[in-house]
């Protein structure tokens, strides 16, 4: 459902498009979509770590998205984590932020 | 299972300011007989409908929106229009068309037109997203870019630049637009329409010749006339040998079109993805990003990573910053970058 408009069937988000030719996807066999769903939960972590928040897998079908106290939401895709992440937070998820990207730096080393 | 999924009809914008010579480039690209198979829509501001008269085409792959401006008015009545062309095509009601071109309104901003095909729920399963044609006028254009702020945007936003009327303006006039028009939109390749051959295909082909031919230039750039101009539009091109690691740039990309979305007019460019073969294009409008493409091959064999962000009052040094933390890709020698500020 999108959680935008409340409509049944929202919109395919980018990274996750349907495999057709000539598209460039992950999504294109069940191994894949799973080894991709697992980087995923990774490389969003690296980042809402920062925000000491955390994303996890749940059944393979949404992502479970925690605060460090337990408050918890479950949101399809990437569309719609950085929208739950803000509820959550009750601030902006911002990548231009510069505190944050001195933090992405660091990490980087 | 990517053999089995439907061929998308792809849909052509061809935008540009009142006047700027749409209708005209329009007449031009039908007399092509690749154009044969196109079906058209013609969307008109005001009661009584005159740009399908001079097209001089009426059939029935030719509809005319007539009430409003597709842009702020009458979006269900453009989704209803090209639901009409594709259910009669499938009835075969209607010669078969294999792309359809939209003609806007001179008033239009184009990403709700783009945003109608890409998230209407019936559309997006039948068609996709093709190339974005802006006309400029040679004569008025940079005016038209002081005054309206949708002039940019729809130059900001152009896969292909049309200038027209370059035979009524001044060479010096016609350089000081080209100028700004590469300034403010740096891959969207551009033809003088007097001058130049018009080759449907070429136009309207989803092709990335833009970004491929494109070379980043060295420093901080300038506007092209020596001044800052209110549009306040600034541009970000990068170039790096890394390769990108896919998953990372999703999470970044769509996190910073989440929040910087209406900022972002434009993001094109080809990836050099680990893991995959062939590049990879990438394409946004505003919060609006088109499916990844898969390249068949690198151009010139450059397989270098190139990125373009075209802004509005986002510092271009701040994005890169960002891009490179979130993307790990760290700033090296073997990097270029041009930056319009």
């Amino acid at each position: 459902m999108c959680a935008l408009c409340g409509v049944l069937g929202g919109m395919e988000h980018w990274t996750d498009s349907v495999a057709r030719p000539g598209i460039f996807t992950r999504n294109t066999d069940a191994a894949s979509r799973r080894r991709e769903r697992m980087n995923r939960v990774a490389a969003a972590n690296r980042v809402l770590s920062c925000y000491r928040i955390n994303l996890a897998d749940w059944q393979g079908s949404a992502f479970a998205l925690s605060t460090a106290t337990g408050k918890t939401e479950i949101v399809d895709n990437l569309a719609h984590l950085w929208m739950a992440a803000e509820r959550l937070l009750g601030r902006p998820c911002d990548p231009l932020d510069e505190n944050l990207i001195a933090l992405m730096e660091r990490e980087l080393g | 299972m990517a053999d089995t999924a439907p061929d998308l009809t792809p849909v052509t914008l061809i935008t540009g300011s009142l006047g700027s010579g749409k209708t005209t480039l329009l007449q031009r690209l039908l007399l092509d007989p690749s154009m044969s198979d196109t079906a058209v829509l013609i969307n008109e501001f005001g009661e009584i409908g005159l740009d399908h008269h001079l097209l001089e085409r009426i059939d029935e792959t030719m509809v005319m929106l007539q009430s409003g401006c597709i842009c702020c008015t009458i979006r269900s009545e453009l989704s209803t229009a090209i639901k009409d062309l594709h259910s009669r095509r499938e009835c075969g009601l209607l010669s078969p068309f294999r792309r359809l071109v939209i003609e806007s309104t001179g008033l239009a901003d184009p990403f709700p037109i783009l945003s109608t095909v890409r998230s209407d729920p019936v559309l997006r399963h039948h068609f996709c997203l093709g190339n974005v044609i802006t006309t400029v006028d040679a004569v008025n254009g940079a005016r038209q870019l002081d005054a309206q702020p949708e002039s940019v945007k729809q130059v900001a936003v152009a896969d292909r630049l049309v200038l027209t009327k370059t035979d009524l303006a001044t060479a010096e006039a016609i350089n000081c637009l080209t100028n700004r028009l590469h300034y403010i939109n740096p891959c969207a390749p551009l033809w003088r329409a007097v001058e130049d051959d018009l080759d449907a295909d070429t136009l309207l082909s989803a092709d990335d010749i833009g970004v491929a031919r494109w070379q980043p230039a060295d420093g901080h750039g300038h506007t092209p006339d020596g001044h800052r101009h209110a549009d306040d539009i600034r541009t970000l091109a990068l170039s790096f040998d890394e390769p990108v690691d896919w998953t990372r740039f999703g999470v970044w990309l769509t996190m910073l079109l989440h929040r910087h979305g209406d900022e972002l007019l434009r993001v094109k460019g080809i990836l050099n993805v680990a893991d995959a073969e062939t590049p990879v294009a990438v394409h946004a409008v505003q919060h609006l990003v088109h499916p990844p493409r898969h390249l068949g091959a690198w151009p010139d064999g450059d397989r270098r990573s190139r990125l373009v962000f075209i802004t509005r009052g986002i510092d271009p040094a701040l994005i890169e910053r960002s891009f490179r933390a979130f993307s790990s890709v760290p700033h090296t020698a073997n990097r270029s970058r041009g930056m319009r500020q």
